[in-house]
This record gives C-alpha cells, structure tokens and sequence, in this order.
C-alpha cells in the first residue's frame, strides 16, 4: 500500500526525521488558510498524487506570495497530472500540499528498500538528489552508496560512517546524517515499509539535512499489525475494478489488450498472458482467481472483466490444484445466468476434478463457451475467437 | 535417490489442526507422505488423522523422530512457527502459509540459517518427490515418477510444467515450489546444485517470474556448475512495468528484473528457454532424446 507525501511526513516527525512544516488543503480557501498559517516568505503548492515525477509533470510549483498561492492552488487542483509514473491516462489531484519553502545549498538522494539477496534493508544515498534514481543508477552506478543493515544488530555507527564518507560529507555534518538515516531506518523496521524514498533529501547552508519529498509503501502483509497506517489508506488513487476484485479475493490488474483471462495462480495468470501475445493476440487483463475460487468468485471475475468494453473474447484457463475445476465450470454456469455473457469463452480445465468440470460443462450445453484441451489450445482458440475467426 | 525428501521422511505438521492443515496434511497422507505427528499448542495428547498431536514441535521431534516439518499456521505465526521449528533442530521445514509479514521472513530466515535448517517458502506450492512424499499443496495425481526435477516460482505454473512433461511420456523425480515472495529458503542455485548431484535426475525444468534476480544469478551458476540440459520459463513477458501481478516477487520496477533479461541471460548459457508455458514439455522431450 502506498501513502501521500503529507501522510509520509507526519510519520517521519515522530521519528524525529526533519521535514519542513506543511498543511494538506483540500480547496484553494484552505490552501491559502494554510499559507497564511504558515507565513511564507516563500511557500510550495505540491500535488498529492500516488506517483513519482510529481515536479516534472507540473504538479510542484513554488509561491512567492498569497496571491501565487491562490492562483496555482488552483491550477494543480482537479488537474489531471501525467508523469512517468501514471501512465499516459494521469491521475486526478485532489490535494495539495503547502509547505514552507526551504533553504536548499544542494540536493541528495536516500532511500530504504529490501534487499532480497542479502535478505535485509539497504540504505541507498547518492549526492545526485533531485534527478530520475534509475538513470543515477545506470549511468553513474558508482554515485550510489548502498549500505545493508542485518536487522539483528539494527543500525550502529559503522553504517552511518559508510553512508557519510562514501557522500564525501565533512566531518560537521557526519552527525546530523547519522542521525537522520538512523531515523529512516527506523521508520523502515517499525512500520514494515517495503520502500522509504526521499528525492529530493536537501543539505541547507547550516549543513542539515530535511526530507524535501517522501514516497513511503507498505508490506500489504503486515498492515493488519499498523492500524494508524491502514487508515492512511486513499481509495479514490486505485483502480476501482481492482479494489473490488481484491474484495472477493480476486487479483486484478487492468491492461490495454482484447482478450480477458481468468486464471488461478499469478504465475500462470502471467503465463497465460504470455502465451495469448505469443499466438497473436493481446491480453485486456491479468486475473488471477486465488486458491479458494467458487461459483460467485468466477461470477465477479466475469463480471468484471466484461466491464471492459475492449473484451472481444475471454480465456479461462485453471489448473486445479487446491482449486476444484468443477467448482470453476459450475461457476461459469452461474456466471452466465447472473451476467450477459456476450463474447466466446474458451475454457481450458486441467487438473483436479477435470473430467466431472468437463461433463458438467458439456451437459450444460451454453453458446458461446469453446472448450481447449490444454494452455497452447486454448490460447490459439481465444485469439481467434477475438478476431471474429 | 531424488531430493530433499522421500518416502522414508518423518514429518511433523505445524499447524495440524485447522482447517487448511487438516485438508493438506489428509491429501499428503494419502498420497503416502509419512507425516508421524502434528503440532498445535493446547491440542497435546490428542489424536489427528490417526496421528498423534503435541503442543510442541520439541516434544514431537523427541517423541518421533521427525525431520521435517510443513508449517500451516495463519500468516502472523508463521515466523515464530519457524523459528520453534530450527530451534528443535528440524532439518527442513515447507512454509505453505501465504501473506507471512516479509520482515518477520527476515529475524525467522537469520535464525533458521544460524541452526542449519533448510526452509522452502513461504507463499509456496511445497515440495514433492514423486510418489513418494508430497509436503504440500499440488494435485499429487499429475506428478508421476521420472527423471526431471522441477524447480518454480509459481503454484500453479508447477503443476502446467509438470503435467507437461508427463503427457510427453517423462516423469518428475521431486518438483519444488520456491515461492514468489521477496524472502524465500531455498531457491534456484541450491536446488540446481542437488539435481545436478542426484544421480536419477537427468534434466532439469526451471521456472522463474519477473522481479528481482534470481534467475539471473541462477544462470551463472548453471555456466559454471551444471551439465544437465535445463529448460526455462520466465513468466510475465507481457506484464507492464510498475504493476503488481499478484505475487510480491511478480513486479518489475525499472529495468531490473524484466522476463526478457532474464531471458536473455538463460539463453546465453545455454539453457533452452520457453517463449511460452506451453512449450515446456515439447523442449524436456528435445533435451531427453539427446
């Protein structure tokens, strides 16, 4: 799960990570209530969108007085924003953030992520702050200092002295980086984030360091343990087709092709998708139905996925395991009476219970359902299929 | 001779008593796994699919022998449920259990390493040897006995490659279902290291998924340390960047980690990989006639 800047940086001021001093505005009223609030001189009006590149885009714009504040207040918000990030379709923002203009003599980079091969969190720093980390990242590798902590001694000195001399800080400001990437550390462990970035991390003329942005995300699995984070959680930023499939224990993720796919398992959901772009056609969704599919989840995954006006054809492909394909096949039955059904349906059950799913299916006689014997099959059928073949 | 376990492995079952442990631990009973104890605090002394139960995996180790353990306990125990396992001094232990909090996976993976003890999972389909013990979730009907180990990410993409090989006339000697979440036990390079040394396994089917670098790693060491034909599938060619696809480990961010490099690496190394799922079986077919 991810959380806004502001959300972000109210849990860094527990810890005591410096951030400047900001207030979230729905309006441009509160907007400019914030501003007043905060006093200026200077202040900045940053869209609240769940994507990085947020500047870039337009959607980060600093205000040298009231009147600047009311004015882009109201450009960012209800403006649809694209970044590298959002894809070309943008996001919707419904916030704004103003915060105190800060005093910047330049601009680092910090982040905290997993890393799985060592199988604990690095600290990753660069004095290449402000700019695309990926492109830091590939063309200039050696400016990334990366600095693993095993979780079982947590933090200590070494790993602040690495992260300060590798930035080349002075010996006047190796404390306070300490104590900040300290900070970000814990943060990381206490709230099972899967990520902490802050791009850009500014170093003031005094030598401090302040949280300029912050990109927080969450271990889904772990948010049952942080209600306070879970609340955090902004719905209007996900897709609604892919909140009410995670709803009936449904993955869903929408994408730009004609073919939709039922499937249980991710990795064969991926697969499945694979093997339709193989033989020529192009998948509208990737669905994976879990392992505890019955009638009605099947029934919400079609629904679901005819939805999507581009859906031309529908692969169900299950390989049963824990999943029973006669549950499956009596679930497209019900599918069919509660949805209009209007496209072919090529079904491919393999597995568990195959041959009662493939009587069931054959007495039930329905137009339109296209039985496969196997993936490569069904996959060439739902092409076709697609293509009106 | 296959690996990790076979028909003579004792098994305690953590977490024995619930429902998805009494389901799972019935299936594997009766495709002939010799599970000899169960585990489930309170239940002590009480008897479970004709087997006895304790309230710790100690006293079941000390009571049975048992080497092995298959963790079902819900997603917020399964660290501590680990950890009871290698401190009992446990062997291997297959964490089924989906949704396991990734930094409890991290105190729980530390500890298990310092005692030893192998782990498979979490989030995975379990391990099987062909009839002879099945430590987990698979359909044990589609997995009968041969010469090609098997080695995933993915559940179900386990039972596809599998069948697969089956239908053109080859068996499994033990499949193995690694998990897709961001820590997992044993992966790619340790298992490849096993087939390669087990004499009945003559090729190998590897399946990975996008993100992070295992596969990549996986392919340096086949270059250097193994001369058994393996035959590749990387799911997720076609999943768009920045998109969670249900796994935690199926996500790509940046370039890192994409179907194509990972490809690419296995290519170049030799390995014969799929374009889709559905060649699997068709290229174990190739690589056994040779």
């Amino acid at each position: 799960m991810k959380i806004h800047e502001y959300q972000a940086k109210t849990i860094f001021r527990k810890y005591n990570v410096p951030t400047p001093k900001g207030l979230i505005a729905h309006s441009v009223e509160e907007a400019v209530k914030n501003a007043e609030e905060l006093g200026g001189p200077i202040w900045v009006v940053k869209a609240q969108i769940h994507a990085g590149g947020r500047g870039k885009g337009g959607g980060v714009k600093l205000a040298k007085s009231l009147d600047d504040v009311k004015k882009l207040a109201g450009e960012i918000l209800g403006m649809t924003l694209v970044t590298h990030q959002t894809g070309p379709e943008g996001k919707l923002v419904q916030k704004v953030y103003i915060e105190d203009g800060a005093d910047i003599k330049d601009e680092f980079y910090l982040s905290v992520v997993l890393d799985r091969a060592k199988e604990m969190p690095v600290i990753m720093a660069s004095t290449e702050g402000g700019m695309n980390i990926e492109e830091v990242a590939s063309k200039t590798p050696e400016k990334i200092i990366k600095v693993a902590v095993d979780p079982t001694i947590g933090f200590q000195g070494f790993h602040a002295r690495e992260l300060a001399f590798g930035l080349g800080l002075p010996k006047a400001e190796q404390r306070n980086f300490a104590k900040f990437a300290k900070a970000c550390y814990d943060v990381y462990m206490d709230n099972d984030a899967e990520l902490i970035e802050i791009n850009p991390l500014v170093r003031t003329n005094n030598g401090e360091f302040i949280a300029l942005d912050a990109k927080m995300g969450f271990d889904d699995s772990a948010l049952a343990r942080h209600p306070e984070i879970l609340a955090m959680r902004d719905k209007s930023e996900e897709d609604p087709s892919e909140m009410e499939a995670k709803e009936y224990d449904l993955s869903y993720v929408s994408l730009d092709g004609e073919i939709g796919c039922m499937v249980n398992g991710a990795g064969l959901a991926m697969g499945t998708m694979d093997t339709i772009n193989y033989f020529g056609g192009t998948p509208a969704n990737f669905l994976d139905v879990g392992g505890q599919a019955n009638a009605k989840t099947v029934a919400k995954g079609f629904e679901i996925i005819l939805r999507n006006p581009k859906v031309k054809a529908i692969f169900v492909n299950i390989f049963g395991g824990i999943v029973r394909c006669d549950r499956i096949a009596n679930g497209i039955l019900e599918a069919t009476k509660m949805v209009d059904v209007n496209v072919p349906v090529v079904v491919r059950l393999d597995g568990t219970n195959a041959s009662e799913a493939a009587v069931i299916l054959k007495n039930a006689n329905i137009k339109n359902i296209i039985t496969a014997t196997d993936l490569a099959d069904g996959a060439v059928k739902a092409v076709k299929a697609a293509k009106g073949e | 001779m296959s690996i990790l376990v076979n028909k003579d492995t004792k098994v305690v079952v953590q977490g024995f008593t619930g429902k998805e442990g009494t389901f799972h631990s019935g299936q594997c009973i009766d495709y002939g796994t010799n599970i000899v104890a169960g585990v489930t605090p309170n239940k002590g002394g009480m008897e479970h699919l004709g087997k006895p139960v304790f309230n710790t995996v100690k006293e079941a180790v000390a009571a049975t022998g048992a080497t092995v353990s298959m963790i079902f306990v819900p997603p917020a125990f399964v660290s501590d449920a680990v950890m009871e396992a290698a401190d009992a001094g446990i062997e291997l232990t297959v964490i089924i259990t989906e949704g396991a909090p990734v930094k409890d996976m991290m105190f729980a993976k530390k500890y298990a390493q310092k005692n030893n003890m192998m782990t498979i999972g979490p989030n995975c389909p379990g391990v099987i040897t062909a009839e002879e013990c099945k430590l987990g979730i698979m359909p044990g009907s589609v997995f009968k006995k041969g010469n090609v180990g098997l080695i995933s990410k993915s559940g179900t993409l386990t039972y596809e490659g599998a069948n697969q090989v089956v239908k053109e006339g080859f068996g499994i000697t033990t499949a193995v279902g690694i998990g897709g979440d961001p820590i997992i036990g044993l992966s790619y390079i340790k298992l490849l290291e096993m087939f390669q040394n087990d004499p009945e396994t003559e090729a190998i089917v590897m399946i990975g998924e996008i993100g992070g670098d295992l596969e990549i790693q996986a392919a340096k060491y086949i270059k250097e340390n193994v001369t058994k034909p393996v035959v590749a599938f990387i799911a997720g060619q076609t999943a768009p960047k920045g998109k969670r696809m249900g796994h935690a480990g199926a996500i790509i961010s940046g370039s890192a980690g994409t179907a194509k490099e990972k490809m690419d690496a296995l290519s170049a190394v030799g390995v014969k990989v799929c374009a889709t799922p559905a060649e699997i079986g068709k290229k174990i077919a190739e690589a056994m006639a040779k």
